[in-house]
């Protein structure tokens, strides 16, 4: 017998921590001297009231959908993948020299090769960690993180010294060709008479992220890789005892995982900046976690975090434009999200379970 | 003697959720006696124990210790009141000496010295009166099982329990170290302490108590004085209906060896060698038990067949070798080679617990054609056969989407049997096939292997249970130190030549290794 009914489990805990960060967030905007309800009121307003304000938000989710896939699939075979912030750095890599150096005579190609090359890149840069921990046993935690600075050290060199433009003073690559510019949401969506999605960053990457989670559902649980995946994640030595290789099991989880985290650079390198720029996964590997922690390693929880989430990031961004609340305080609103969804799962849980128990044995 | 019992509990109840686990219990348990609790797996006897130990509260219910009414809110109090635990699983510090352990928790002062002078002399003085011999200076994991048992009743009596709660204890033991313990306890019974026995195990109530209380589904069913009852009555008043303790079975018809190991050798991962050189055949047709007290190899031999890890040395299914060391050596091509294995362990390896029993129900065959197809699995046909299957396996509830966890553990060890026996292998091996299943679970689960033994199947058989050695095995083969000390005849032997075969000795001379 379980302890709760599966819906309460599924969206009654999320809510109730959402709602008990959105109090002492409001405790926090009240203590610097502002009004919660209006700062509620400005992040809907603007993330969520006009269509650029989705743009914004579904451009951010697209991002949080990618890296919380990640982090699911590497969840469900029981390893911590911290390392989707430097695996999508890496995927960037591969996107921009996939974008660069091969003529595409148009977008749809160009994004079908852009994929492989950002999926193959990322899951490259998990291979290592991945083999470490299978065969040595190095723990994934400790070796993804390092892998992150690593990252971010290859990136820096290789944007400074070879693929910066002659003259150019930042470092970055120069602009992809024409032919590999995606289509935002307001070159799909918009009419002559009915300009909707103006200028927001949203585009068609976002239908990669939804098909990823598809894909990522029918992985776990329709087929046998997911089964293996998932048993060895319950229990490495039963995982033994069926003849499943702990070691296979380990590197390909991790092999998905990667490449996963690299196709998030498909939205930000490819979608929005249409150039690789130092930093161009802005901390989105990390809300990853937070995101699979949120929906449960589930695609469809996982979508709805990332949506959350892209909602604070646009909300929290309108508030930092037209409010005295300055930008660190919507940091510290993201983080309350993230430690009473994540962390602090059991604290809710907990209560609610005892609740839903002595309710049932009333009733008994 | 007095007529004041040392326990008497009144009236007590304890729930977890919906489960009542324990439901108006009273009990009256007579100082200087020896008090036997029987009962099956998820009676209610660890709970009860448990709230006696101050582990638990009970939610309603009075304890009364020597007459007086006592509240035992923690372990602290229930020392305090007079009452020692010996756990099922010890809770010994392993490099710590005998010494060290008995002290821990029970220390006089901020140093140590003083402490450990006077609990030197208790101890002297406690070997003496009750034969619990023990080295003082000895660390714990220099000692055999046995002896770290006996350093756990020494903590108990070092802090003057006079009432002493022991779960379980001869699982763990040989039976010579059983014999050993139970005149430990008839020592401490003469000198006046009160002792209850928690077991599910009816020779050793029948043996060493003086009264038996029977536990069945959180209530307590009877109380009766040993010498008035018998095995059998005893086995019904816990299943509640008439169990067959003897196994049904015609004489075995074995036919060519289906099963060969030869010299068979494991090196484990610290470097110590489990098997040191087994040959053994198997026929078909024939069930062939392993007894050992665990943690002599049983479980590595079992391991190698199945395929876990490597090993040198031939084995041969219907005359093939299987491969032991390269790519043909894990659990799927061991399946591929018509070995099917109950594990011993079904929590951690023969079932995947948050698994829905359907998904369990191909665990390990899960890539077969019988699955699904390429890459995905068929779950719709997976799940109505694992319904017919559960149905065929008589599994309660009968519901193919609960979750593994969720089943006792005679039906979860029914699952694992349905998967197992219904692949039709040539070779089953089943390791301790009913541990921690209830009587009644331990009745359908011997005769599924006998069916199965009938059927011409070659059975390899490991358990720790010497019974269920005899009563199911055609030919016992006794392990000892990774070796296999001899074969004997379940008609030629007895429990006492076993016994010594167990503990390494052959011919009345004990190995180098003991």
């Amino acid at each position: 017998m379980d302890k709760m009914p599966a819906w309460a489990d599924a969206v009654l805990v999320p809510l109730i921590s959402i709602l008990l960060a959105a109090i002492l967030s409001a405790l926090v905007i009240l203590a610097i001297g502002e009004s919660p309800t209006e700062a509620l009121w400005l992040m809907i307003d603007g993330a969520l009231m006009r269509s650029s304000g989705w743009g914004y938000t579904l451009y951010y989710a697209t991002n949080f959908i990618f890296t919380g896939l990640a982090v699911s699939v590497a969840f469900h075979a029981r390893m911590f993948n911290i390392g989707g912030e430097g695996q999508a750095m890496i995927g960037g890599l591969g996107v921009a020299l996939a974008c660069l150096y091969i003529p595409w005579p148009h977008w749809s190609i160009a994004l079908v090769g852009a994929t492989t090359a950002a999926a193959l890149f990322g899951a490259a840069w998990a291979w290592l960690p991945a083999y470490l921990q299978a065969k040595r046993g190095s723990h994934i935690v400790i070796t993804t993180i390092m892998f992150n600075f690593i990252a971010a050290a290859v990136l820096n060199y290789v944007l400074v010294n070879v693929l910066r433009p002659k003259g150019a003073m930042d470092p970055a690559t120069a602009k992809f060709p024409e032919a590999t510019h995606l289509p935002t949401f307001q070159d799909m969506f918009a009419t002559a008479d009915n300009v909707i999605f103006r200028g927001s960053p949203a585009n068609v990457s976002f239908f990669i992220a939804l098909f990823a989670c598809l894909a990522v559902w029918v992985l776990i649980w329709r087929t046998r890789l997911g089964y293996e995946i998932r048993a060895f994640g319950h229990s490495e030595t039963g995982a033994l005892y069926a003849g499943i290789s702990p070691v296979k099991i380990t590197v390909v989880a991790m092999l998905i995982s990667g490449g996963l985290a690299g196709m998030m650079a498909l939205n930000t390198t490819m979608g929005e900046a249409e150039r690789l720029v130092l930093n161009a996964t802005e901390g989105a590997g990390f809300i990853g976690i937070a995101v699979a922690l949120m929906g449960r390693s589930h695609p469809v929880g996982v979508l709805l975090a990332a949506l959350l989430f892209g909602f604070l990031y646009q909300g929290g961004a309108e508030l930092a434009l037209w409010t005295n609340i300055p930008r660190e305080l919507i940091t510290v609103i993201q983080a309350l999200v993230i430690l009473f969804t994540g962390a602090l799962d059991n604290m809710v849980r907990k209560p609610l379970e005892s609740i839903f128990l002595s309710l049932r044995s009333k009733g008994a | 003697m007095t007529d004041t019992p040392a326990i008497e509990l009144k009236g007590i109840s304890k729930a977890f959720g919906p489960v009542q686990a324990n439901k108006d219990i009273s009990i009256r348990v007579m100082p200087g006696t020896i008090h036997g609790i029987i009962g099956e797996n998820g009676a209610g006897k660890s709970t009860l124990m448990s709230i006696l130990y101050g582990f638990y509260k009970a939610d309603d219910g009075e304890i009364w210790i020597h007459g007086r009414k006592t509240e035992i809110p923690d372990s602290q109090a229930a020392i305090s009141a007079g009452i020692g635990m010996v756990f099922q699983h010890f809770k010994l510090v392993q490099n710590f000496s005998v010494l060290e352990n008995v002290i821990l928790g029970a220390e006089d002062g901020g140093l140590l010295q003083p402490s450990l002078s006077k609990a030197r002399g208790v101890l002297k003085h406690l070997a003496e009166e009750y034969e619990l011999q023990v080295d003082p200076e000895a660390l714990i994991e220099d000692l055999s099982v046995g002896r770290q048992q006996r350093v756990e009743i020494l903590k108990a009596l070092y802090r003057e329990a006079d009432i002493l709660i022991l779960d379980e204890p001869t699982g763990v033991l040989t039976p010579a170290e059983a014999d050993h313990l139970f005149r430990i306890l008839e020592g401490l019974r003469e000198q006046g302490k009160t002792i209850i026995l928690i077991t599910h195990k009816l020779r050793e109530i029948m043996e060493i108590t003086d009264t038996v209380s029977v536990m069945r589904r959180g209530e307590m069913t009877a109380t009766v004085k040993t010498a008035e009852t018998n095995p059998e009555q005893l086995a019904e008043l816990m299943v509640g209906r008439k169990v067959l303790l003897q196994v049904d079975k015609v004489p075995a018809t074995p036919g060519k060896p289906i099963l060969e190991i030869e010299n068979l050798r494991h090196v484990d991962e610290q470097g110590v060698e489990r098997l040191k050189g087994i040959s053994l055949d198997i026929r078909a047709g024939e069930i062939v038990g392993i007894a050992g007290v665990s943690g002599n190899g049983q479980t590595e031999l079992l391991q190698v067949l199945g395929g876990y890890c490597h090993a040198t040395g031939d084995i041969r299914v219907n005359g093939t070798p299987i491969d032991l060391t390269g790519k043909e050596s894990d659990g799927r091509s061991r399946r591929a080679r018509g070995i099917a294995h109950v594990p011993e362990d079904r929590h951690h390896e023969g079932l995947i617990l948050p698994y829905t029993a359907w998904e369990n129900t191909v665990f390990g065959y899960h890539r077969d054609a019988q699955s699904g197809s390429g890459f995905l699995m068929d779950n719709a046909a997976i799940k109505a056969e694992a319904a017919a299957k559960m149905e065929r396996f008589d599994v309660r509830p009968p519901n193919p989407n609960l979750a593994a966890k969720n089943f006792s553990g005679g039906n979860q060890q029914k699952i694992v049997l349905a998967r197992e026996i219904e692949q039709n292998p040539d070779v089953l091996l089943i390791g301790q096939p009913t541990r921690g299943v209830d009587i009644g679970a331990i009745e359908f689960i011997h005769q599924q292997i006998v069916a199965l033994r009938d059927a011409g199947k070659a059975i390899l058989l490991v358990s720790v249970e010497l019974d269920e050695i005899f009563s199911l095995s055609d030919r016992i083969a006794v392990m000892f130190d990774g070796q296999i000390m001899g074969e004997r005849l379940p008609s030629e032997t007895d429990q006492t030549e076993l016994g010594l075969l167990m503990a390494g000795m052959t011919n009345g001379q004990e190995k180098a290794h003991g």
